[in-house]
């Protein structure tokens, strides 16, 4: 009987899951290679970071030879393996090949910006690789323990790299209140994750909804039940770990500190990569709640609830980021603004899978998810475009506040035109990819507002939002198009590498906003991968 | 041209031209100036091959062009011409050629000036040809790149403020068309959803055959508002025209004649493309309310002239008061209660052809009336209205061509003006003779304040302002584009027929569908009614 168990995970893990695990794997061996390369002093004949593209270039590989398998296949897939910990359909591969692409553009740009430099790049990238599989993790997280261990594997080498820059006090404080906040955030959530798995008697995150179904007392599910109460706070305390790695509102006050503490070029990476991460895992965690029609109700509630959370996190964010004049803290509050436009996609999913008109709304909710990836993958380009330039500019100037922006034009208009692509871009003005992306988060909330008032209320609220955000953007548009720039300010020579590296981010955030092949092919695998991810819908 | 390629390089040659400018030298401006003037030279006879093309009395689209853009969504890019947007395509190539000989006069930072300049001509050509929703859209919202950096960085000592308001007004339009966009794709209710305008008008008055639903009759008046709230800052309609003294008086002289000549007809043609046809119920609902607000510009515009002392400020004035016309002529819709059907449709459809005929004329004789201001700031480096006088004597040949110019902004019998207002006065009659008169004694103000103007610049007995010494006469760079814009306000006045018959059929056939369309809104309010 054991031996039988034995076996049949030793070929099942054989057969199938180390193919699934192999971006990871990838991952993981290039992070032995790179500390060995130290230990043997082989780090200074060949630059870490040529290993790191190499992993990182393969794990990419990997995941596209599964992306490949996936869409030959006829009939959408979605399996388990690992025992159930883990979920491998498309929705999860779509997250490895983002990550996996993000993470070569963020070696590519520590490169050039010399962040680290030749003596920490072993440590630094080894930090950097470590947070990318808990990423993927947290893409793939199919029971509730990988759950918390893709977050905690994500934000642990975080922490440290927000206090890389080491004797820098600054970046030192950043890291702490990263730590104590990530901390208490972790435990939270791991109390969520033992009440709901306490009640339900299941860590599977795709069996959450029926086992509710099994413990709700009576037809439906409603919070006068005890045991739903208990779980329905449970999920409210994972989501307050959630929330707190999207910085939303009121879990975001370590998000502008540790940015700005941080190396431009981290900001960037936790920004996207983090965020990514997040989202993913908010998407199965949701997807798995949801489905039996005893907990509609509650679901519908919870949508609409995140919907109010997105509101706050949104208008805070515009808000707040007017008064700032460090553009990475200034980021930090786009930053926080766009989490609140994505998570309207995640409210407006929930509330179309837990209507009675689900069925009929197939394509509306594989949309509203689309919409999420669509906004992730452009929001990859045009955030790094930005810290990127940044970065770039505080090489030479040493600061990054917004008046050593002033008329930047005249020295260096490759930098400037990335950046005002990635301006327009964030706003969400066509033709750039931002506007696109907007659009279908939008439209995924229109369709969801047909179901829901209160949709509506998010709507106007995404369309306000977008006014106010200008005020700010163009803030750094005008300092450096519209101003002189200042004799004192120290010159920016016009980069020729790192002018080609921005430049192809800028042409990607333009493509993505008119490019038929790419904006359709993009665009229809985010829809197909939304199919994916609600294949295990209900059990 | 094969219509295909003729439509599609209408719109891209100037893009093609900011790309190749990319590539020049920035020191030399000469060769600068030249290229760009070639290309808008090159469109605007592209625009008149378009014309050459152009089939009279057909009233649907022509030389349709579509090919699929983004399948998921279901976008097209989707162009064409008709009656209505031909006279716009024209008038904008025409008004962005002459701007661009008269950007001689921008002194700094030439190819980001020129480059920008050419790509805000893309973006209004591509509205005026787009039939997709979304295509209209993304166009819309490319000018407002250019149109940004070119009042922030070439404009006056406020252009900061004015760009950042020119770009804050026209997003707040732009995200209202967006949710208005939505609603109508979601509810085409075809096989699949559609951003298709003319199926979308087709659907609204219920003759489409591919799209089977439109928006409930409610749903129309709210995707009206959200539109006309956008199309009216374009236009600019009180109380959303506050942006345009400011963004005119600070844009350098070639952006304040494309702004007057061209952007503010966005949302006139806006109205006429995209709210009316798309929602007849939601228009006539709000009929009233539209002749309203158009009067009440007029007036208001024309006081606020009146009360001006800075020359290019009372000319922007003055073209909110103008483009109250066109409001009024697009509004004058009345249905009879008994019958259901409108009244007097000839009027309604004189009433739509002034004001169509207002649009274009207020392009020729407001990006005069910009340039003739431009030419004189040129040379005393100021605009205030008392320190003028006597340029009569100083400047003679330009002082006959601003007279003329400012008389075709007057309405004077004989010159463009006069044609839109008159036909737009006589169609309000039949709507509400009190409106009317209104409308027709704003005629007496606007006469007031350009008169008013006209003497206290160039009578007089000498000029005492500042820089006397730089006055010099018009030269022959400046005398083209004065009197090139001078002879089509002389030719449209006196045959107005060449604009009438281009657009008569397309004006016409959208009056019987906005007929068909409140008749199916009509009768779906009576069935719900019936329900009850």
């Amino acid at each position: 009987m054991f031996s039988e168990l034995l076996n049949n995970l030793i070929n099942n893990t054989l057969d199938k899951g180390l193919d699934y695990f192999s971006a990871e794997l990838w991952l993981s061996g290039t992070i032995v290679v790179m500390l060995l390369m130290r230990l043997f002093s082989i780090d200074r004949l060949v630059p870490t970071f040529i290993v790191g593209l190499i992993g990182a270039a393969a794990a990419g590989w990997c995941s596209f030879g599964q992306f490949a398998d996936l869409i030959a296949a006829n009939d959408p897939v979605s399996v388990s393996f690992f025992g159930g910990m883990l979920r491998q359909d498309l929705f999860s591969v779509f997250f490895r090949i983002f990550l996996s692409l993000f993470l070569i553009l963020t070696i590519a740009l520590t490169v050039l910006t010399g962040i680290p430099d030749n003596e920490d790049a072993p440590d630094f990238y080894t930090l950097l690789f470590g947070a990318t599989i808990g990423m993927m993790l947290m893409a793939s997280a199919n029971n509730l323990l990988m759950l918390f261990l893709g977050v905690e594997m994500a934000s642990v080498p975080s922490y440290v790299m927000v206090g890389f820059l080491k004797g820098r006090k600054a970046s030192s404080e950043a890291s702490l209140k990263y730590v104590v906040y990530g901390a208490g955030a972790a435990g939270v959530m791991l109390y969520g994750i033992s009440l709901v798995a306490g009640i339900l008697g299941t860590g599977d995150m795709t069996l959450l909804a029926d086992r509710i179904r099994v413990v709700a007392e009576g037809g439906t599910a409603g919070l006068g039940d005890p045991e739903v109460r208990t779980v329905a706070l449970g999920v409210m305390l994972v989501m307050v770990g959630l929330a707190f790695k999207l910085s939303l509102v009121p879990f975001h006050f370590w998000c502008p500190d540790a940015f700005e503490g941080a190396s431009a070029e981290v900001a960037g990476f936790l920004s996207v990569a983090s965020k990514a991460g997040a989202f993913a895992l908010l998407v199965r965690f949701c997807v798995g709640l949801s489905g039996v029609p005893e907990t509609a109700n509650l679901m519908t509630a919870f949508g609409v609830g995140l919907g109010v959370i997105a509101i706050i996190t949104t208008t805070y964010g515009n808000l707040a980021a007017y008064t700032q004049n460090n553009l990475k803290r200034l980021l930090a509050y786009s930053t926080i603004a766009h989490a609140g436009y994505m998570l309207m996609a995640v409210a407006a999913m929930l509330v179309m899978l837990n209507s009675d008109q689900a069925a009929g709304l197939g394509k509306a909710i594989n949309y509203s998810i689309g919409g999420l990836l669509y906004y992730l993958a452009v929001y990859m380009f045009m955030n790094l475009g930005a810290f990127a330039v940044i970065a770039l500019v505080r090489n030479y100037t040493f600061n990054e506040d917004i008046d050593s922006f002033k008329g930047l034009i005249s020295q260096s208009p490759a930098l400037c035109i990335t950046m005002l692509v990635c301006v327009f871009s964030l706003i969400g003005i066509p033709p750039f990819g931002g506007f696109f992306a907007k659009l279908m988060i939008f439209a995924s909330v229109y369709q969801a507002a047909q179901i829901h008032w209160a949709m509506y209320v998010v709507l106007a609220a995404g369309a306000v939002n977008t006014i106010f955000s200008l005020f700010y953007y163009v803030r750094i548009l005008k300092a450096m198009f519209l101003e002189e720039r200042p004799a004192n300010v120290k010159s920016v020579p016009l980069p020729a590498m790192e002018g080609y590296y921005v430049v192809v981010l800028a042409v990607m955030v333009a493509l993505l906003g008119f490019l038929p092949q790419l904006v359709n092919g993009l665009s229809s695998i985010a829809n197909e991968a939304g199919n994916a991810v609600l294949l295990v819908i209900g059990g | 041209m094969n219509p295909d390629v003729l439509l599609s390089a209408i719109i891209f040659l100037p893009a093609l031209g900011a790309l190749l400018l990319a590539f020049m030298d920035s020191r030399a401006v000469s060769q600068i100036r030249a290229v760009a003037l070639g290309f808008t030279v090159a469109t605007f006879v592209l625009t008149l091959l378009l014309w050459g093309q152009f089939k009279y009395g057909e009233a649907g689209m022509q030389m349709l062009v579509v090919k699929e853009w983004i399948p998921t969504w279901n976008v097209f890019y989707r162009l064409g011409v008709d009656g209505i947007s031909l006279p716009l395509v024209i008038l904008t190539s025409l008004v962005t050629m002459l701007a661009a000989v008269a950007s001689w006069s921008i002194n700094k930072q030439h190819k980001g000036y020129f480059i920008l300049f050419l790509l805000l001509e893309t973006g209004m050509l591509g509205v005026f040809l787009s039939l997709d929703f979304f295509l209209f859209f993304v166009f819309w919202e490319v000018m407002l790149l250019p149109m940004y950096f070119l009042i922030g960085v070439w404009g006056g000592p406020r252009r900061e403020y004015a760009a950042i308001k020119f770009f804050l007004y026209t997003l707040i339009g732009g995200v209202l068309m967006l949710i208005a966009m939505l609603m109508f794709y979601f509810n085409s209710g075809g096989t699949t959803d559609s951003f298709n305008l003319i199926e979308l008008a087709k659907a609204a008055a219920g003759t489409s055959e591919t799209l089977t639903s439109t928006l409930s009759p409610n749903l129309q008046i709210t995707a009206f508002v959200l539109l006309f709230i956008g199309f009216a800052i374009k236009l600019p309609a009180f109380p959303f025209h506050t942006w345009l003294p400011d963004a005119h008086v600070e844009a350098p002289t070639p952006i304040s004649m494309i702004l007057a000549g061209v952007l503010l007809k966005l949302g006139g043609y806006g109205i006429i493309r995209v709210a009316f046809p798309l929602c007849p119920y939601g228009a006539y609902y709000a009929a009233y309310a539209l002749v309203g607000i158009g009067v009440f510009s007029i007036i208001y515009g024309a006081f606020a002239a009146l009360a001006q002392t800075d020359f290019k400020r009372l000319v922007a004035y003055s073209s909110v008061s103008h483009m109250g016309y066109v409001l009024i002529g697009l509004g004058v819709w009345k249905i009879g209660e008994a019958t259901g059907k409108t009244v007097n449709p000839d009027m309604w459809l004189m009433g739509i052809n002034g004001a169509m005929f207002q649009m274009i004329a207020h392009g020729v004789s407001s990006a005069g009336m910009f340039f003739m201001v431009g030419v004189i700031y040129d040379r005393v480096h100021h605009r205030d209205l008392n320190q003028f006088g006597g340029l009569m004597g100083r400047m003679p040949l330009y002082s006959g061509l601003a007279a003329g110019l400012f008389f075709a902004g007057l309405g004077l019998p004989g010159l463009c003006g006069f044609i839109g207002e008159i036909f737009v006065v006589l169609s309000a009659w039949n709507y509400s003779p009190t409106l009317a008169i209104v409308a027709a004694s704003g005629v007496i103000l606007t006469a007031g304040y350009i008169l008013w103007a006209m003497q206290r610049v160039y009578m007089g007995s000498e000029y005492k302002g500042p820089h006397s010494e730089d006055i010099t006469p018009i030269n022959g760079r400046e005398l083209t584009v004065a009197s090139v814009l001078l002879a089509f306000a002389i030719i449209l006045g006196v045959f107005p027929g060449i604009l009438f018959d281009m657009m008569q059929s397309s004006t016409g056939a959208l009056v019987d569908s906005m007929q068909l369309g409140y008749e199916k809104a009509a009768a779906t309010l009576n069935e719900l009614q019936a329900m009850r």
